[in-house]
């Protein structure tokens, strides 16, 4: 089910498309058009067979003769053009050198192409959509943030990673991890264990947890990026391991959940690739602080923002099983959140020896 | 003594107070002083039971009462006349003296040409180090007046509230006669040194030489040295103050008060040698001289009951109804008549005769009855073409604009209020071009912009304030504007922000201030709404070329868009392309779609013709052509040099 990695023929044809559009108008003298997917709400839809969030087929025409899409329009041409440079320049980069490549005054003015990275991050996101490239296939990197530690051993550019042998701080993953790539050698785990946040994940490899319970423990410090995601996928499609997601019980915690599970709204056209619809969320559950008597007094109150993230999120067509509502009501109810580094309340190795275990023991999961 | 006859009796002589100065007020200092002593006096001891004990008391608190000169009394409260601080004393000593100088040639009908020299004095055998470590200073003013005569020389400079400006209702700046004398005082107590006068009244005559000391106790000059000179000035002032003081620049110095100064006095020449020996001349603007104010008498419902009493006592006339109407402004000899009448006076009754209580009720009358408002010839306001050349003389602005309000009345006091604008850093045009020629701008640079906040300032008789600005009626005035119907920014209670300087005057025969160091008008409801309509007349002008301006940069912002875009949008689709792709060809084929879509040159031709700004009343706005004289051209050139 997983596309083919494009080619840099293929794509470097899709790129050299951009310039038709503008040759092919100015030829019939009229407004040059961009024709770009939608990369929103409005445009996704559940798949519930696939389970999995899809781009649906609503496209925006960016045009050039317009006052509110010119600027757009001429930092899409821009960008392009700088995706082709890296193809001839044999290179790879990231969001933030392709932005500082893209960036100069445009010529008798003070105005900027871009002003700052928030401008041209979106343009390369619409690049993807508009060309059904990925990231990687324009030779741009996402940022790696994330770490892995466990029983696999990887092939990273010819060196053999054994990420049982890496100490306590594991192994960077890299934002690229396809099997062009990243070779997985050897894996004897029984599960993976994704974490949201890196105190709990150092925490995890400090004690061996992953040693005794054989498991893989991956990070990906907060909203895990696109490397971590794709080889969770990797991991799980190619040696049938169950995923496990542990995050803060609040709303932000069970959307990252979702985006491991069904994969996110703005890179929808990504699911296919990088979601793993059969991930469980062990935690933390808004039930955990009565079935782990947590005190109250270290839970935080829900703020506003909080309440109107947790409406939205129910009202999620992938969020709508039956104990998925109560699960996100009962938090509304209770008026609280909980960090996992709350945990340590009960001493600091609660995580690793008391509430895991009993997790998995007693299968305490939500799908 | 019964309470309301004590009452009257301190009223009477507080009203003698000015007219014979060192023995009442005296009389109530030390009545003052006495109640402070007997509660000082009753702390310490228990009160006595025994009545009889009271008479040896009183005795003994008699020892102990005596005089207090007013000189006395200003040398302990010297804040009252603004030598609080050395910082400040300076500033008030030039303040005092450059009011006196102009005061007195605008009188002659002379134009006024006045020289400040301030020079650092060692104090000791040594030198100070900078002029910014002197704690010594002279500080010498030279004007081209009438001069003085030599028999008044040392009353004028040497003692306190002695003057020709209390006794009459003129617009002056100076008001009681004070501060001259205060800072040869002040200047006395600090370095022991005379005040020195050189005054000369005609070429025919020779200049008169004259160290002249205060007698502290006897409010007296004490004449030291006393000859004739050599003096280069037909006629003129000089007067010289070695005093302690600290010398400072920025806000509230002898320089801001300067171009102040000159901002609302555009036909003074003023010179300034500061302490670092660099001479700064202010010229003039404006070749007329104000039309000198008529003096008035006092408006009936201006006074206060003690002034009656006081006038009551000093008049000539033998009828009260003849006091009436000759002694104040707009009573008629039949108003006179009626006010009698209504009073319960005999109109044929002598002034000096009537007692307490007949001129209390002689007092509600007066301010019962209907009185036309004062005559307003009496004011001379700066008027908004001298305004406008005084602003456009010391401050580079993009918009000029000026208000003259028409005579407003507090308390029978006539007053005007004016208002002036400068706006924006004066070379908008050239910061246009600039921006266009510069570098491409960081990250976040944009944003580092600091908030400006408008600079205010206050004028009472062309006089620049320049303490107290937040006790002021004008400050309250505009920070209670609404600027940002004006397209200015302005926080709750703040001025308002942005590269902008408010001006605003306040002409009046008796401008209330709130202390005697002259720093801040009274808020009298009258003057809080004369400066609020004037600021907004300026404002509503202001608004105009603001959003003509905001106008003026969309469009061009609008016009220009496609052509900034085209050049990249080529450029791009070439990098894409090859070489294949002709880059003019395309882009001259974008630039024609673009004109075509934008309405083509129908837009310039109608952007020229709406210019509502030069239509707007007594105001400037600098044009590309005034920047151009204003910045070399070789400035731009060096700058393009440099980048090659």
């Amino acid at each position: 089910m997983v596309r083919r990695r494009l080619s840099d023929v293929a794509v470097k044809s899709r790129l050299e498309g951009l310039a038709d559009v503008v040759l092919d108008a100015a030829k019939k003298s009229k407004d040059p058009a961009i024709s770009i997917p939608v990369r929103s709400l409005s445009n996704v839809t559940f798949d519930p067979k696939r389970r999995i969030i899809e781009m649906g087929e609503n496209t925006q025409d960016r045009t050039f003769f317009n006052l509110g899409m010119a600027r757009k329009f001429m930092q899409t041409m821009l960008i392009g053009a700088a995706c082709k440079e890296l193809f001839e320049e044999k290179v790879t980069t990231s969001l933030r050198e392709l932005y500082y490549r893209t960036k100069h005054t445009l010529a008798g003015s003070s105005e900027n192409t871009f002003d700052d990275q928030a401008e041209s991050d979106p343009i390369i996101e619409d690049l993807e959509v508009t060309l059904d490239s990925l990231r990687e296939e324009l030779h741009v990197r996402a940022e790696s943030a994330g770490t892995i530690v466990g029983p696999v051993t990887l092939v990273d550019d010819g060196d053999v990673i054994d990420c049982a042998r890496l100490g306590k701080g594991g192994y960077a993953v890299p934002s690229i991890v396809e099997p062009e790539e990243i070779k997985i050698k050897k894996c004897s785990a029984k599960f993976i264990l994704l974490v949201e946040k890196g105190t709990q994940w150092n925490r995890l490899s400090e004690d061996k947890f992953w040693k005794k319970h054989n498991c893989v423990l991956l990070t990906g410090n907060g909203q895990p990026p696109r490397g971590v995601r794709r080889l969770t996928r990797r991991l799980h499609d190619e040696y049938k391991l169950p995923v496990y997601v542990l995050v803060d019980n609040d709303p932000w915690g069970y959307y990252i959940y979702s985006v491991v599970k069904q994969g996110s709204i703005n890179l929808a056209y990504e699911s296919q690739r990088m979601a793993i619809p059969d991930a469980k969320f062990i935690g933390l559950s808004s039930r955990d602080p009565e079935k782990y008597k947590l005190p109250r007094n270290v839970g935080i109150k829900l703020n506003d923002k909080d309440i109107s993230r947790a409406k939205e999120i129910l009202a999620y067509p992938w969020f709508k099983k039956k104990e998925w509502q109560e699960e996100i009501k009962h938090m509304i109810a209770s008026g609280l959140k909980y960090e996992l580094d709350a945990l340590a309340n009960k001493n600091f190795r609660y995580l690793t020896t008391d509430y895991l275990p009993r997790k998995l023991r007693e299968k305490d999961w939500l799908d | 003594m019964p309470r309301g006859a004590r009452e009257r009796n301190r009223l009477r002589s507080a009203a003698q107070f000015p007219l014979r100065p060192p023995r009442p007020s005296v009389k109530s200092l030390g009545f003052e002083t006495r109640v402070a002593r007997e509660k000082r006096t009753t702390q310490k001891d228990p009160p006595p039971n025994e009545t009889k004990a009271a008479p040896e008391i009183a005795q003994k608190l008699a020892a102990k009462q005596r005089e207090i000169s007013i000189s006395e009394f200003f040398t302990k409260n010297r804040h009252l006349l603004g030598f609080d601080s050395p910082r400040r004393a300076l500033l008030t000593a030039v303040k005092e003296a450059v009011d006196n100088a102009l005061d007195a040639c605008e009188e002659a009908e002379i134009k006024p040409e006045v020289a400040v020299k301030i020079e650092a004095v060692a104090n000791g055998a040594e030198p100070p180090a900078s002029v910014f470590q002197a704690e010594r200073f002279r500080v010498t003013v030279e004007d081209n007046g009438p001069g003085i005569v030599k028999e008044q020389i040392s009353k004028i400079f040497a003692k306190l509230l002695y003057g020709s400006k209390f006794h009459r209702l003129r617009m002056s700046r100076g008001q009681q006669g004070i501060g001259i004398s205060a800072a040869g005082m002040y200047g006395q107590l600090t370095t022991g040194k005379p005040t020195r006068v050189i005054s000369r009244i005609g070429s025919k005559k020779q200049a008169h030489y004259m160290e002249i000391a205060l007698d502290t106790k006897k409010n007296e000059p004490i004449v030291g040295v006393n000859r004739t000179t050599d003096w280069d000035r037909p006629h003129g002032t000089s007067v010289s103050i070695e005093m302690e003081g600290r010398y400072a620049e920025g806000r509230q110095s002898i320089e801001e008060y300067l171009e102040q100064t000159s901002i609302a006095n555009p036909h003074v020449v003023l010179t300034y040698v500061s302490p670092k020996g660099e001479t700064k001349t202010y010229p003039a603007a404006v070749a007329v001289l104000p039309h000198a104010p008529k003096e008035i008498k006092p408006h009936p419902h201006g006074i206060e009951l003690g002034i009656l009493l006081k006038m009551l006592q000093d008049t000539p006339s033998r009828w009260v109804s003849g006091f009436l109407s000759s002694d104040f402004s707009r009573v008629s000899p039949r108003l006179a008549a009626q006010i009698c009448r209504e009073a319960g006076i005999d109109p044929k009754a002598k002034p000096r005769r009537l007692g307490g209580a007949e001129a209390e009720a002689l007092y509600k009358v007066i301010q019962k009855t209907k009185i036309m408002a004062p005559p307003t010839d009496c004011l001379s306001p700066i008027g908004e073409p001298q305004i406008l050349a005084g602003l456009a003389k010391q401050i580079r602005a993009d918009f000029y604009t000026a208000v003259t309000r028409r005579p407003a009345v507090y308390r029978g006091n006539p007053f005007v209020i004016e208002a002036g604008l400068a706006f924006g850093s004066g070379n908008f045009a050239q910061k246009q071009k600039e921006a266009a020629e510069e570098g491409p701008k960081a990250e976040g640079e944009d944003n580092d912009k600091e908030v400006e906040m408008a600079r205010l300032m206050r004028f009472a008789n062309r006089v620049p304030l320049l303490y107290q600005q937040s006790a002021c009626a004008i400050h309250k005035s505009v920070i209670e504007t609404n600027w940002r119907s004006y397209g200015v920014g302005q926080s709750r209670g703040a001025l308002p922000q942005g590269p902008m300087v408010i001006f605003v005057h306040m002409a009046s025969v008796w401008v209330p201030f709130t202390s005697e160091s002259k720093e801040a008008i009274a808020s009298y409801d009258e003057i809080l709404k004369e400066v609020k309509l004037a600021l907004q007349e300026a404002g509503r002008r202001l608004g105009v070329y603001v959003r003509r301006r905001e106008l003026a940069q969309a469009e061009f912002k609008r016009r220009n868009i496609f052509a900034l875009y085209i050049p990249e949008v080529a450029a791009a689709t070439r990098k894409l392309k090859g070489k294949a792709v002709d880059i003019e060809a395309l882009k001259a084929r974008l630039q024609k779609m673009a004109v075509k879509l934008t309405g083509g040159e129908k837009t310039d031709a109608l952007l020229k013709k709406n210019n509502p700004v030069a239509q707007l009343p007594s105001t400037i706005v600098a044009g590309e052509e005034n920047i151009k004289q204003q910045a070399p051209n070789d400035k731009q050139t060096d700058k393009r040099k440099k980048r090659q």
